[in-house]
């Protein structure tokens, strides 16, 4: 579990995060959604210890982030997975090299255990056969499913994902959605996106955390997003008329 | 940020870098790797000028020695004197400068752009460690070799100068070359290519490493390097010189 006290973050007379508190279960996947600006990459990269609040604590199972030192941080970070907006795949590394990459760096693994368990998770994201391609040979999809097999090659406690749709078609929007949850489940990983696609928020999100101007102004599950009043939430979620119908049709069902 | 800021932010990454590998295997693959792209691909270029310019110092000395009391073996003694002494070592680490130290920002400059230095950060990697370290060690192993190529080749083009143009004998030449020899510097030359190699790693890795922005702000930053990396080679140039000279 990720517990979150009343974390604050400023960049110099910018205050981005005004005291954010909540909470990341094992086996859930947990969206941060808010407009730009809303503070939520500062909140994900505090997540991930690239930010230090300059007050509220952040604990890993346990682990407070104020009593690690650089050091701890490190070895905590061996720990965790993450997915970047653009992939962030090693261009001068092919498929195969980029996954395995973690394992050559903090396993004592041989070659051959190394490669299993890389075609293991190859498989996983649907990726067979393009253990040589370079990055630039893939497309935006691709990419994305070699970046997330990267992020669980060494089975992390946690994932997270930064705009993991961001550039894609729907369908293949849709396909990373359901794997990453389905992976979440399946190892009972804490997952935690970064995200704007609505889609997202309303088929994977078990756990929502709306940020509007650095504070938490809502937080809920996917079905309770439909049926919310708050005005924040319902004029960012359901700011096309599309999703307008969508909502008043889940609401008539009820 | 003004100069003393980058200064200090430039010793603090050293701070980082010079730490042992994390995984001694890696780090090994990559200094093999950094081998082929820093030092075994600049032969060619170094190779080339270094011959031509051996030959130009050559015919340069010959044509300004009209005085027939002045021995011609002055030819090739003055050439293999500015080799040794200033054209390997320095001209060729400038010359290195511009093409390795635009390729280190460049690369890692882009790495940093699209987040694969945050990628490695968040997976426990020490990237100023991982990504610096391998292309200081390629480049101090390796440019001395270098060096001592650019030595013998402008030596070398002198002679077919000569040779080709017949202003000047083989035999003055030849003994010009063997007159005086004096090792202490071709050490003085080694030492200073082996700090000019670590400038040559560092700085450019410094402009890269701390870019900001996108494909833009990479390109200028490469530009940058390119100039302070001569700017600091020349000062250290002469430093060294009056360390090791006077």
């Amino acid at each position: 579990m990720i517990q979150v006290n009343d974390i604050h973050k400023s960049f110099g007379e910018a205050q981005v995060l005004k005291g954010i508190s909540t909470s990341f279960e094992a086996g859930q996947t947990s969206l941060i959604i808010g407009q730009s600006g809303a503070g939520k990459t500062v909140f994900l990269k505090s997540l991930l210890g690239l930010h230090t609040p300059e007050e509220g604590t952040i604990i890993y199972n346990g682990q407070m982030n104020t009593e690690m030192t650089i050091e701890d941080r490190r070895d905590f970070r061996k720990e965790l997975g993450m997915v970047f907006q653009g992939s962030a795949l090693f261009d001068s590394l092919n498929v195969e090299e980029n996954v395995m990459f973690p394992l050559k760096m903090f396993t004592q693994q041989s070659k051959e255990e190394m490669l299993e368990r890389v075609n293991f998770v190859l498989k996983r994201v649907n990726l067979e056969n393009s253990n040589a391609k370079f990055p630039a040979e893939l497309s935006g999809g691709m990419q994305k499913r070699v970046a997330i097999a990267r992020a669980i090659v060494m089975n992390p406690k946690y994932l997270f994902c930064d705009e993991p749709n961001s550039g894609l078609d729907p369908s293949t929007s849709i396909l990373i959605d359901n794997l990453i949850k389905e992976i979440t489940e399946e190892y009972q990983i804490i997952t935690v996106i970064n995200t704007h696609d609505m889609n997202s928020v309303m088929e994977i999100g078990d756990k929502i955390v709306f940020l509007k101007n650095g504070v938490k102004a809502w937080e809920g599950s996917s079905k309770e997003i439909f049926k919310t009043d708050n005005k924040a939430v319902v004029d960012f979620v359901y700011s096309s008329n599309l999703f307008k119908k969508v909502r008043q049709a889940y609401l008539n069902d009820l | 940020m003004n100069y003393i800021e980058h200064v200090g932010k430039y010793f603090m990454m050293l701070g980082q870098v010079f730490k042992a590998p994390q995984k001694f295997r890696v780090f090994w693959e990559a200094f093999l790797r950094e081998l082929e792209e820093l030092g075994l691909k600049s032969i060619g270029i170094i190779g080339f000028i270094s011959f031509f310019i051996g030959g130009v110092i050559a015919l340069q000395t010959a044509l300004n020695i009209s005085d027939p009391l002045i021995p011609k073996m002055l030819i090739g003694f003055a050439t293999k004197r500015s080799i040794i002494l200033e054209f390997a070592p320095t001209f060729c680490s400038i010359i290195l400068a511009g093409k390795v130290g635009s390729y280190i920002t460049s690369s890692i400059g882009t790495m940093r752009v699209t987040e694969q230095i945050d990628a490695l950060e968040i997976m426990g990697v020490n990237s100023l460690n991982h990504l610096i370290l391998p292309k200081i060690f390629a480049t101090i192993f390796f440019y001395p070799f270098l060096v001592i190529l650019g030595m013998f080749l402008g030596i070398f083009g002198g002679w077919v100068a000569g040779k080709a143009t017949g202003m000047f004998y083989e035999a003055d030449y030849v003994m010009g070359i063997q007159y005086d020899f004096n090792e202490y510097l071709i050490i003085y030359a080694l030492i200073k290519t082996i700090v000019f190699a670590f400038i040559i790693a560092t700085v450019p890795s410094y402009h890269g490493y701390y870019v900001k922005g996108g494909s833009l702000e990479v390109g200028k930053a490469s530009t940058q390097s390119v100039v302070w990396t001569i700017v600091i080679i020349v000062v250290a140039n002469y430093f060294l010189t009056q360390m090791l000279l006077t």
